[in-house]
């Protein structure tokens, strides 16, 4: 029997008296690649943001590896990759090598110089984060979530702004991560073609769930042909055969 | 005179090692104050440093003590900042605008009250390291240790911290913990950097050595060891021209720090220019 690695139940959070999660109820099984999407102000942000303790909802209980979150400590066996290395400060004075450390008790050498290889960014070790391109920012950012080799990686919004051969290197990678080491992934994106080709479940998010199941399930529903209307649901899976066909 | 001779002199040896101390723990905090958009809390805090000097000079406490009364109610000002930063509703430099202006109001009704201004408060306003007490030199060494062994222990904590505080948290990093420790210490930096530069001059000690290590773009560690060496550099120097040239030891060590960030700021613009 799989392991929940995260489970939802009857989470809701307001900001301001506005409802921006209404009692959702959902469970990420371990080795399950999760893509979250939803319009602008679904709530997919904030929804992370719950489960990993940044905000605190007013109703619902969020289990984390079978703890409650308030209780959770073994925050290492979580990679977060947030969405803003736009806002990043380009004065900041800390090299890609401390970045991909950060937090970080003990320095692990041998970590730091596989998980630079992998990401192709070793001859950028001791530049500064600041100097880099966005592209390459995001590398090192990457390269941060996984030094740990976390159980669960989280992702918002990555490749916003990357160019499309970039992206393609990133999700290809997470994809092998999620297969070769079974570690289980939620992405975040506007792109519903980029969850059909690398994900296996599609959580479709607007406030409460819309939809949670395969992106195969999601084409062939009628319950989202009635929600999105066919032309709309055609365009999703049409993005999904693009994206497949592109591979 | 020669420099022996200066240097022979008790009041001048206690100035530079107070100075020092000062010099090193505020450049220290000023580092992640840059970087996290804090650079103002100087400026509010010294205000709030006017305020709550004369309310103490109002209360009649002896002068040696001063330094000592006024820490309590800056270092609540500090917590005040930091809880009002935090609300969803008032931006970081409002919030840092707000204190400021209780303090400076109630210094200036305070000192109305007093019949008109108090030469002891213009001393505050503008600082004289060389009359530091050895109570104040011993106050800047215990805080100097504070600061250096809090941020060797927690290094990573405070960078990633300071690198993104949200980040830091889904990390498992106690943010508010730190944020509470780099308001108070930074609080009390404020209270002993009047004793350096005086109450109008608490922020630059705060912001320009930091702001000149910045310009060498180097790795986060060498930044924070060029800002204290910047720092320290400056108050040596600017107490002895001080002294020499019969000029206020707070703003000859200010003119100094702004001359050192002009020198780094104008050699990295030539250096970038196109070839």
């Amino acid at each position: 029997m799989s392991i929940n690695i995260i489970s939802v139940d009857n989470l809701t959070f307001c900001y301001n008296s506005a409802e921006i999660i209404s009692d959702i109820s959902f469970t990420v099984k371990k080795g399950d690649y999760l893509g979250i999407a939803g319009p602008n102000g679904s709530g997919k942000s904030t929804l992370i943001k719950n489960i990993l303790g940044i905000l605190h909802s007013q109703k619902g209980v969020i289990n984390i590896f079978g703890q409650p979150l308030t209780s959770f400590h073994q925050w290492n066996r979580i990679g977060y990759l947030p969405q803003r290395t736009n806002s990043l400060n380009n004065h900041f004075p800390g090299t890609v090598k401390e970045i991909v450390q950060l937090g970080m008790k003990k320095q692990k050498s041998n970590a730091l110089k596989n998980v630079l290889e992998m990401m192709g960014i070793v001859h950028l070790a001791n530049r500064l984060i600041g100097e880099l391109s966005y592209g390459e920012q995001q590398r090192a950012m990457l390269a941060r979530t996984l030094i740990n080799q976390p159980d669960l990686l989280i992702f918002d919004e990555p490749t916003t702004a990357l160019d499309p051969e970039t992206r393609e290197i990133f999700y290809s990678l997470t994809s092998k991560i999620n297969n070769d080491r079974n570690t289980t992934i939620i992405l975040i994106t506007h792109d519903t073609g980029i969850i059909g080709k690398y994900a296996r479940n599609l959580l479709y998010l607007d406030k409460k769930i819309i939809f949670h199941g395969t992106f195969k399930d999601f084409c062939s529903s009628p319950d989202m042909t009635g929600f999105f209307g066919m032309t709309t649901q055609h365009i999703i899976c049409h993005q999904h055969d693009t994206a497949e066909n592109n591979i | 005179m020669s420099l022996n001779d200066i240097l022979s002199y008790d009041f001048v040896q206690r100035a530079i090692l107070a100075g020092m101390f000062i010099a090193s723990f505020s450049s220290i905090l000023g580092v992640f104050l840059v970087l996290r958009r804090f650079s103002l809390i100087g400026d509010g805090l010294a205000h709030t440093t006017f305020g709550s000097v004369a309310i103490v000079m109002l209360i009649g406490i002896s002068p040696l003590y001063i330094t000592l009364a006024t820490l309590p109610l800056v270092m609540l000002s500090s917590l005040a900042i930091l809880k009002l930063t935090r609300s969803k509703r008032i931006q970081g430099d409002a919030a840092i605008g707000i204190v400021s202006s209780i303090g400076i109001a109630i210094g200036i009704i305070l000192v109305s009250l007093s019949n008109g201004y108090n030469v002891d408060l213009f001393s505050y306003l503008f600082g004289n390291i060389l009359t530091v007490t050895k109570t104040e030199l011993w106050l800047s060494f215990i805080v100097f240790l504070t600061t250096a062994v809090t941020v060797i222990i927690f290094y990573n904590d405070f960078f990633a911290i300071t690198f993104d505080e949200e980040l830091a948290q889904t990390m498992g990093i106690k943010t508010k913990r730190f944020n509470v420790i780099l308001f108070l210490l930074t609080a009390v930096a404020a209270v002993l950097s009047m004793k350096v530069a005086g109450i109008m001059l608490v922020s630059a000690m705060l912001i320009l050595p930091p702001l000149t290590a910045l310009q060498l773009s180097m790795s986060f560690k060498k930044t924070i060891i060029a800002a204290v060496c910047f720092s320290i550099a400056s108050v040596i120097c600017g107490i002895i021209l001080a002294f020499l040239l019969n000029l206020p030891a707070g703003g000859t060590i200010v003119i100094l720090n702004i001359g050192f960030f002009l020198l780094t700021f104008g050699a990295k613009n030539i250096l970038s220019l196109p070839r």
